[in-house]
């Protein structure tokens, strides 16, 4: 198994390295995003409220795909302690915020992960869990999360980013669409994306390689096609997302020789439609340490929100973050290409 | 001006053949973007036809734009490859059927 870009030492593992290369490219002058977003007369971007409260519970995972934002793997330690967790429920329980969105790593690996759950739940919250799918085969202790995600009427969303075994290994490694394969049928058998049963399962599919992704609804109707008639399995939604040039995916393009094209490509597909949809206007991000962020993205880039006093869960003003100014830098170009990008697939015509 | 005739950087200036004459080139993209569009084929069908007509005329821009395109709208390589044998095969064998003139011919004029 290949390891992360911080247990290798590599330079890109320094987010500073990264906005270096993002943001000052002499060989290659990319346009610039602000003044992109400027054109559309909407610059500076503010927030338009928190509707989404998306927490990142630690960058453990069992698998280490190639285009992996967060760089996680089995040898990340950085994990949510329970006591960030209590402050997570502090805020949920003095907010109108009505969805937590629990992403990792797997966030399945943080051991109070349940706990969390349950603790969200009682306050009344729609939880959605973004499951890698070979975390419910990873280890016998994880068979049960199907019956759990259920009880808990949870939403399940996963990565399968083709309905064929070669596409979607080379990008998550070998066995992992087998693997996914035999989750996904788990979570079929007790009610997930399955007609009428209020189980929603819906995936998520992003390109292996170096380029955009195609139409999502054709691409949904071509998921739905396949996998029924191979496997037998049923699901909700396909999201289309577009990779970030950042962390494992830019270390990628940059080894590969890909990286201008594909800045050259995004920029190209700039939607200025996509613009007032993007998700970190409805959505903050809460780091694996309580720290805050506008998206994933900006986390794991260590651009944290614009309100001084408050950029931590202990310091938490819903009336300053819902109206803040967002960090834009050269990677927003990923989530406004095309029919745009957010952690629920495309966000324009 | 470049001292070869291909270059790749050329691709993304295809929309600039408007600058000469406009009228023409808006309806030539108009016609091109209809084409492409999912209609009684789908979009996806559509381009890996263009893949394979691409290495028939041989159009390397072509081939550049519908390699990706095709890969991206999620045609694996054994697929393309196998749209390039039918472009091969049907360019082979419009030569090879050729050979029937050339035999009318020859019958033509021999003893």
């Amino acid at each position: 198994m290949i390891k992360s870009l911080k247990v290798l030492q590599n330079p890109l593992a320094n987010s500073s390295y990264q906005l270096d290369i993002l943001e000052h490219n002499p060989a290659h002058k990319h346009a610039s995003f602000k003044d992109k977003v400027a054109a559309t007369g909407m610059f500076p971007l503010l927030a338009g409220g928190v509707e989404i409260f998306q927490v990142n519970m630690g960058k453990m995972c069992n698998q280490v795909c190639k285009h992996c934002h967060v760089d996680a793997g089995p040898d990340r330690k950085e994990i949510m302690t329970r006591e960030t967790m209590q402050l997570c429920l502090n805020v949920l329980a003095n907010s109108p915020i009505k969805i937590v969105d629990l992403t990792g790593g797997a966030p399945e690996l943080n051991p109070d992960f349940k706990w969390f759950v349950e603790q969200i739940k009682a306050l009344g919250k729609h939880i959605i869990v973004r499951c890698n799918l070979t975390i419910i085969l990873a280890n016998k202790r994880f068979h049960d999360l199907p019956e759990f995600f259920k009880l808990h009427q949870i939403e399940v969303v996963s990565s399968l980013p083709s309905f064929t075994q070669d596409r979607t290994d080379k990008q998550r490694g070998n066995g992992v669409f087998e693997d996914s394969i035999k989750a996904l049928q788990m979570l079929n058998a007790v009610g997930y994306g399955m007609q009428d049963t209020g189980l929603t399962l819906n995936l998520v599919y992003n390109p292996a390689g170096a380029f955009l992704p195609p139409s999502q609804d054709a691409l949904e109707k071509e998921y739905k096609f396949e996998l029924m008639k191979k496997y037998n399995i049923s699901f909700n939604s396909l999201f289309a997302i577009t990779n970030m040039p950042i962390s494992r995916y830019l270390d990628y393009l940059l080894t590969t020789g890909n990286y201008d094209k594909y800045m050259d490509k995004l920029i190209a597909a700039f939607n200025p439609a996509a613009v007032a949809n993007v998700m970190c206007r409805n959505t903050i991000s809460v780091g694996w340490d309580g720290y805050l962020y506008d998206c994933d993205f900006n986390q794991m880039l260590d651009l944290k929100v614009t309100p001084a006093t408050s950029q931590h869960l202990a310091d938490f003003d819903l009336n300053l973050l819902q109206n803040r100014e967002i960090i834009l830098k050269q990677h927003c170009y990923g989530c406004t290409a095309g029919a745009g990008s957010s952690c629920g697939g495309a966000v324009a015509e | 001006m470049a001292d070869h005739y291909y270059n790749a950087e050329d691709l993304g200036k295809f929309g600039n053949i408007g600058d000469y004459q406009k009228e023409m080139a808006d309806k030539f993209f108009s016609y091109y973007g209809e084409v492409f569009k999912d209609g009684a084929l789908t979009a996806k069908e559509k381009s890996l036809i263009a893949l394979a007509v691409a290495h028939a005329v041989q159009c390397p821009y072509c081939i550049d734009a519908y390699s990706s395109d095709a890969y991206e709208k999620g045609f694996s390589e054994a697929q393309m490859m196998e749209a390039v044998h039918v472009a091969s095969a049907i360019k082979g064998g419009a030569v090879l059927v050729h050979g029937v003139q050339m035999m009318n011919k020859v019958k033509e004029i021999s003893m």
